[in-house]
């Protein structure tokens, strides 16, 4: 009897001593993570106004700002996002529903899990060599993001692909049931449930671009850029321009890479500005996110 | 005897998952708008013989047929390479073991075998899924839901819902795998009712795990055993005066 609790007494004891290693371990990344956080607002807090946002990067700091890198960021990112959600979908669809299971879909697979590991400067490197030099596109906004569409298109393949798996059998047994072909139950069944997937993908693929920075540097953004790509809405027929692709651009983690490589203090402050900035947008898009799979978990449940 | 039309024959058809044989030289004939059941004990093979009949077999690698699905008045052979499944699908229909309705309102479940055929237009839809949901006796219940998502119906509803989708396109067979093994006895009640409703309009073919309903509302009734069939007769016969020892076995309880 006294064997037993004092066995009992031992495991307890191991018990306790893992809880609160786990919960100092626990602490280590959010202290570290608020205190870099606290440190990036009390730099650059004082410098986010209107100004900052509606000013090109000038050789004064205080006058300083980011408009032409968020806007390049915004029109790369939706380069990206219509290169890679069309692209990674179809790809995923193709698996998920199509492709024979063989050795050769086992090939693509693994090296779909692997594209997800390789660094972003490779991709850079190979933008370069076919978007820049095979393909002519020059060093715009275009050839960026492409680039960036090929980083996250492993990820949106993925996301679509258990987007798909988590549509039960029945389900499409139920269509094919109906006479449904193939296409029929894509586009009526796979397409709509794995929606929620699919933009959960997606998004957190967007939010992964917004910080890239190797590979846009690799194909050749401008560090200093003062003047905006042609826009895309005109005011003549037919409304629509697609001129602004072309056009040289810098992006936000590009501009706060210039900015922290300054000697002054006043360009540090911008730095932190930019990556308040910055990290403000990925919180933004990784909230998108979930907001969007718990109104799908919630629409449809199985 | 007068034999009723037959609306389609097995003939000594054998079903392969890969190398797993689960039926062997399976002959019956289903006779039109009659009810027929397929009863044995579990694993016997009566889902994959009603899965042969809408070629849902087709949709899984590795699976094969050898032998002959007659359907009648054509006589085509169900089965065969030559035939497109997407045309067998369209003839013959099939409600499930556990209800499926699909994520989408209850409207658009009924109308889904209608759209997959062309049919958009809204007065005909409308239509046809009001006639399927009363057939489905559904519609007094539902009628001011319509739009509302099928999942928010209990389950005995969802089966229903899914019988009325099964029902929108005027299938010749309807088939169904032990459709009430996931229901309550109510709910139970309700669909056999409804299933013996349904017989003057389309001839079926049901699997039960349950000897009592295939007693209380088939006509003809056939016992399984490992892949074969060991008896096929008139219900009443079958369950008075079993003619083979294993199904006097089966039906008295004794395995299964
Ligand atoms: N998809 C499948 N792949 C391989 N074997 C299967 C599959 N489905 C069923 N079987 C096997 O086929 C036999 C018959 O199964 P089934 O038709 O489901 O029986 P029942 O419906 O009478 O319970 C069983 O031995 C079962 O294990
Ligand atoms: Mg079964």
């Amino acid at each position: 009897m006294e064997d037993i609790k004092q066995r009992i007494k031992i495991s307890k004891y191991w018990n306790s001593l893992f809880w609160i290693i786990g919960f100092l371990s626990t602490l280590v990344g959010l202290v570290l993570l608020l205190v870099l956080m606290i440190d990036l607002f009390m730099d650059g807090a004082p410098r986010l106004s209107y100004k900052f946002f509606s000013s090109f990067p000038s050789r004064f700091p205080e006058e300083a700002g980011i408009l032409s890198a968020w806007v390049g960021s915004f029109l790369v990112l939706l380069v990206t996002a219509g290169a890679a959600i069309p692209l990674g979908v179809a790809a995923g669809i193709y698996l998920e529903e199509y492709a024979r299971k063989n050795w050769v879909t086992d090939i693509i697979e693994i090296n779909i899990a692997n594209l997800a590991g390789v660094p972003s400067i490779v991709y850079g490197l190979l933008a370069l060599g076919l978007f820049v030099y095979l393909l002519k596109f020059g060093e715009t906004i275009l050839t960026a993001g492409l680039t960036l569409a090929l980083l996250i298109l492993p990820m949106v393949i993925m996301a679509t692909r258990e987007g798909i798996r988590a549509i039960p059998g029945s389900i499409r047994e139920a269509s094919y049931a109906l006479g449904a072909t193939k296409w029929q139950t894509v586009q009526w069944h796979i397409i709509p449930y794995s929606m929620g997937g699919i933009l959960t993908g997606v998004i957190i693929g967007l939010s992964r671009a917004i910080g890239e920075t190797a590979p846009i540097i690799t194909v050749g953004a401008l560090t200093f850029i003062a003047f905006l790509p042609a826009s895309p809405v005109t005011s003549e027929f037919p409304f629509i321009s697609f001129k602004w692709l072309m056009d040289p651009f810098t992006v936000m983690p590009i501009q706060m890479f210039n900015w922290v490589s300054r000697p002054q203090k006043a360009f540090q402050m911008n730095a932190a500005a930019a990556g308040i900035v910055l990290m403000g947008m990925t919180l933004l898009m990784n909230g998108v996110a979930i907001y969007i799979r718990y109104k799908f978990r919630k629409k449809i449940r199985w | 005897m007068v034999m009723d039309p037959i609306k389609a024959e097995s003939k000594n058809l054998d079903f392969y998952y890969g190398n797993l044989q689960a039926l062997k030289n399976v002959s019956l004939q289903i006779q039109e708008r009659k009810i027929t059941a397929l009863i044995g004990p579990s694993g016997c093979g009566k889902t994959t013989y009603l899965r042969c009949f809408n070629r849902m077999h087709d949709l899984y690698p590795h699976n094969k047929y050898h032998g002959e699905i007659i359907l009648y008045p054509d006589e085509i052979n169900i089965i065969s390479p030559s035939v497109d499944p997407i045309e067998v699908r369209m003839r013959i229909s099939m409600v499930f073991q556990k209800p499926n309705p699909f994520p989408k309102s209850i409207f658009e479940n009924v109308a889904y075998g209608l759209r997959v055929r062309g049919i958009s237009n809204r007065s005909i839809l409308s239509e046809k899924v009001e006639k399927s949901l009363r057939s489905a006796a559904l519609w007094d219940e539902i009628k001011d839901r319509l739009h509302l998502p099928a999942f928010d119906l209990s389950g005995g509803q969802q089966q229903r819902l899914c019988i009325a989708r099964a029902l929108a396109t005027d299938p010749e067979i309807l088939l169904f795998d032990e459709p009430t093994s996931a229901l309550d006895p109510i709910a139970t009640g309700k669909i056999e009712e409804l299933i013996m409703g349904l017989q003057e309009h389309v001839t079926i073919l049901i699997v039960t795990h349950n000897m009592q309903q295939a007693a209380r509302i088939s006509d003809f009734t056939a016992f399984m055993y490992l892949g074969e069939v060991v008896e096929f007769g008139d219900t009443d016969n079958l369950f008075v005066n079993p003619q083979n020892k294993l199904t006097e076995e089966y039906i008295t309880g004794r395995f299964g």
